[in-house]
């Protein structure tokens, strides 16, 4: 390599190094600032903000994990999300083998529909579905508001169109032939799925359910509309911290932080799969 | 075991739940908007009000401006975010050391809450506590104020925006541009092609069906917007950021219109499958799938 040339290679790496630097700085820099607010005290947060870690002062997660309330916001969160991930996955495994293996009537527009689906404002939807909830699901005495049924039934809406379009893409690569050999042994449905489909896609059924489990973890604006008291998510919880609370920002840092740390441990997990994920598998990596 | 029977049957409950799920409230939104139906007024019940909510919705200056200003905001975010993440990608197609780390970082807003993402902005950017403020009151002497001027809510609600998805344009277009064949590329360099020819005949003809891909995403997304921007500003001050959603959202619930909120999510809707069915078409016909 003639010497100009390194020099100009040498350039270029600086500079991409210069730009990737100040682009990790700037992405960091909000979740930095939270994770100091949520280990200072009221007394720290008076006065000049300063960017420096001062202590770790561990009150404002010992009130939000002391907190009945609260306690009872995140366990919901978790059960709503597993519940909607398990549901998800199962039911996208039988769709997507169905749409796969058969060509059945309208599969394009099936296919269309579970996009438009996902594509919806849920602005647009919760009129709608407040209305169902409380006068339409109801059995007697019971409707599905403030359930966390309800919440595991309705992001379904959102998280079934892209676990099918990932799963798609798996199930097609499976060869028939496997399927035939195993029915040609005296195998159902229900057992060429099971030991044949679920083991072969498994990988893929996982980041479905994660990204399932990550969507409804995040999830804000139909859990604030469809549930009062009883089924109360953490986002809503932490929303009504701005609202109601006004000035506690040392609790309201450190409940954001509970809520973004889904984020963080299954980022590492999922993040080759991050665009297929949001792009419902239009762009692959 | 292959007979029509067993495909519907598989299908069946997905098609049951996304029945009750997205397609019971359409319906029932759709027959709501052609009443009145308000649960505080003197008359009870619904009573057939025909074409009255969408005729009111056309002159409704507060949806009307509400939905203007989506439209801009929409317009600003998704330009900068397809600008910055076509230049960050052209940054991550050739390797160099820590790669990896950089890109993962890079991933991480994609993946917070988006009420999160508001929390920790209004952390950074409220007056009278959050550093930004602060310190450009200090060392440029700037008032930044998002309480009080429009127009400084409302660029950083763009901010925002761009700080949480600019990612996603990155990782799609790298995802694209690492996909190209390289053959053109360099015949182009034997022909003595300079980066802009380059760039003008090659690399952009050639990722427009992903880059396309990417923007209705955006757009749909962006469109949408409620979560972040509740969190980050209420909508205000006054009605600056008040978008669509949060309009939708805050009009219909506190005052129980139902009939005019029904159609006004009827218009909503209508214009997301208007959207989602270009969308549908381009990833389809363009062939945009990268493998």
């Amino acid at each position: 390599m003639s010497k100009e040339r390194y020099g100009r290679k040498l350039r270029g790496n600086i500079l991409v190094y210069l730009v990737w630097v100040l682009s990790t700085l700037l992405t960091l820099l909000p979740i930095y600032w939270l994770f100091l607010v949520s280990i200072r005290s009221r007394v720290q947060l008076f006065g000049t903000p300063s960017l420096m870690i001062h202590g770790v002062y561990t009150d404002n997660y010992a009130s939000f994990f002391g907190d009945a309330t609260f306690r009872r916001y995140l366990l919901n969160s978790i059960i709503v999300s597993t519940s909607n991930a398990i549901l998800v996955a199962i039911l996208a495994v039988m769709a997507t083998y169905a749409l796969s293996r058969w060509r059945l009537q309208g599969e394009q527009n099936i296919f269309f529909w579970t996009i438009t689906n996902r594509m919806a404002p849920p602005a647009a939807f919760l009129l709608p579905l407040f209305l169902l909830f409380t006068r339409v699901f109801k059995f007697g005495g019971w409707d599905l508001f403030d359930t966390r049924l309800g919440l595991i039934l309705f992001y379904t809406v959102f998280n079934l169109p892209f676990a099918i379009w990932l799963l798609k893409g798996i199930i097609d690569s499976i060869p028939i032939e496997l399927d035939e050999a195993a029915m040609a042994d005296g195998a159902d449905v229900k057992t060429v799925l099971l030991r044949i489909i679920v083991p072969l896609a498994a990988p893929g059924i996982a980041i479905s359910a994660i990204f399932s489990w990550v969507f409804s973890w995040n999830e804000y604006l139909l859990a604030a509309t469809l549930t009062s008291v009883n089924a109360r998510t953490i986002t809503t919880g932490l929303a009504e911290f701005v609202t109601v609370t006004g000035t506690n920002w040392g609790e309201m840092a450190a409940v954001s932080m509970v809520a973004l740390l889904p984020a963080l441990i299954f980022l590492a997990l999922v993040q080759r799969y991050i665009v297929m994920g949001l792009t419902f598998g239009a762009v692959k990596e | 075991m292959w007979s029509a029977r067993t495909g519907w049957a598989l299908l069946a409950p997905t098609l049951i739940v996304l029945a009750v799920t997205g397609l019971a409230p359409f319906f029932y939104v759709l027959y709501v908007s052609f009443f009145n139906w308000n649960v505080f007024s003197a008359q009870a019940g619904l009573s057939f009000a025909g074409l009255e909510n969408y005729r009111r919705l056309v002159f409704d200056q507060a949806f009307l401006s509400s939905l203007w200003i989506t439209i801009k905001f929409t317009f600003w975010a998704v330009l900068s975010e397809i600008v910055l993440g076509f230049l960050l990608a052209q940054l991550l197609t050739r390797d160099f050391p820590g790669k990896a780390f950089f890109r993962t970082i890079h991933a991480l807003p994609l993946m917070v809450a988006p009420i999160a993402v508001g929390a920790t902005w209004r952390l950074m950017m409220i007056p009278g506590f959050g550093p930004v403020p602060y310190y450009l009151q200090q060392w440029f002497g700037i008032e930044y104020n998002i309480g009080r001027y429009s127009g400084q809510a409302f660029w950083t609600t763009v901010l925002m925006d761009v700080w949480h998805w600019t990612p996603l344009v990155t990782l799609t277009l790298l995802a694209g541009l690492i996909s190209l064949p390289r053959e053109p590329f360099e015949s182009a360099q034997v022909d003595g092609a300079n980066a802009l020819q380059t760039f003008r005949y090659l690399t952009l003809p050639m990722i427009t069906p992903v880059m396309l891909t990417t923007l209705f995403i955006r757009i749909m997304d962006a469109l949408r917007i409620v979560d972040e921007v509740w969190m980050l500003t209420g909508g205000g001050p006054g009605a600056a950021t008040r978008y669509t959603g949060i309009h939708l959202w805050r009009e219909v619930f506190p005052k129980t219109d139902y009939g005019y909120g029904s159609a006004m999510s009827m218009l909503l809707l209508y214009f997301t499958i208007v959207l989602s069915w270009l969308l549908f078409v381009a990833i389809t016909s363009r062939g945009s799938r990268v493998t």
